[in-house]
């Protein structure tokens, strides 16, 4: 039988591996991508005790996170061509000066 | 049944992540992640939320995913540039050390406080298929939760003109 332990546990996990991918990575789309898998982690988290409380406020949060993270994307990628526009490179190391 | 498809589930979710992470091109990451968000998916299906399946599938992967593989077109810089001259000693091999270390620490943390509660077995019955009904999560979302289905609506709003304004191309 699979229990809730297991859904929080492969949820830390994966919350670990975004983590990792934020700390190591040096490409802005690829630490975007790094904060999505965060995202899911925490969605797996909320419908997983979600079903285990029997109540699908669990549900209803994944999704306002949804929308949250579609917001985000679009706000982010948005900041990225941008910044891509000036620099001309994705190096977030790149973009340590306060001005143009 | 369950048990062998959570374990399948989860392995492509893993190691998908992982590879998302470790992938140097990022059209291959997005990809990967499209796989990982595909076996997420799937998990929700085991968890008895069809709805949250789907919603993940079309928003996530048929969404947010092509929003991103649009941008690595658009940009069209295929490969991470070498980290040549590292600023400080953070940022060198030592500070990939460090934050492989700190991850692996974050982990063990979190899986060790999520084992600590105890075994929480799902229960059976009539009262578990409550769960699946997306009525009742419609029901939810536009009686309880309406403030925060309003707000978000402007959170959208934001963004969108936000998204605008920022990529604008700037006439000197």
């Amino acid at each position: 039988m699979v229990s809730l332990n297991h859904y929080l546990v492969l949820s830390g996990i994966l919350f670990a591996i975004g983590t990792a991918g934020v700390f190591l990575r040096r490409n802005l789309i690829t630490v975007l991508l790094s904060v999505e898998i965060m995202l899911n982690a925490v969605n797996l988290t909320f419908v997983a005790v979600g079903r285990y409380l029997n109540t699908v406020d669990g549900q209803i949060i994944t999704f306002f996170v949804m929308t949250v993270a579609a917001a985000e994307a679009a706000v982010g990628l948005a900041l990225v061509i941008s910044l891509f526009r000036h620099r001309e490179t994705l190096n977030p190391d790149a973009f340590t000066v306060l001005r143009w | 049944m369950g048990y062998y498809a959570f374990y399948v589930f989860a392995f492509i979710a893993v190691i998908s992540s992982l590879l998302v992470v470790g992938q140097k091109n990022p059209m291959h990451s997005v990809m990967l992640l499209i796989a990982s968000f595909g076996a997420l998916a799937g998990l929700y299906v085991l968890l008895d939320a069809p709805f949250t399946a789907v919603t993940q599938i079309i928003v996530y992967a048929g969404a947010i995913m092509v929003l991103f593989l649009f941008v690595v077109m658009l940009l069209n810089v295929p490969r991470e540039e070498p980290v040549i001259v590292p600023a400080s000693a953070l940022l060198g091999p030592t500070g990939m050390r460090i934050g492989v270390l700190l991850s692996l620490l974050l982990a063990v943390e979190v899986v060790w406080a999520m084992t600590r509660i105890g075994i929480g077995w799902f229960s059976q019955g009539p009262g578990a298929a409550s769960v699946s009904s997306v009525a009742l999560i419609g029901s939810g979302l536009f009686t309880r939760h309406a403030f925060a289905f309003e707000a978000t609506s402007i959170l959208i709003l934001v963004a969108m003109i936000g998204a605008v304004v920022l990529a604008r191309r700037e006439h000197h």
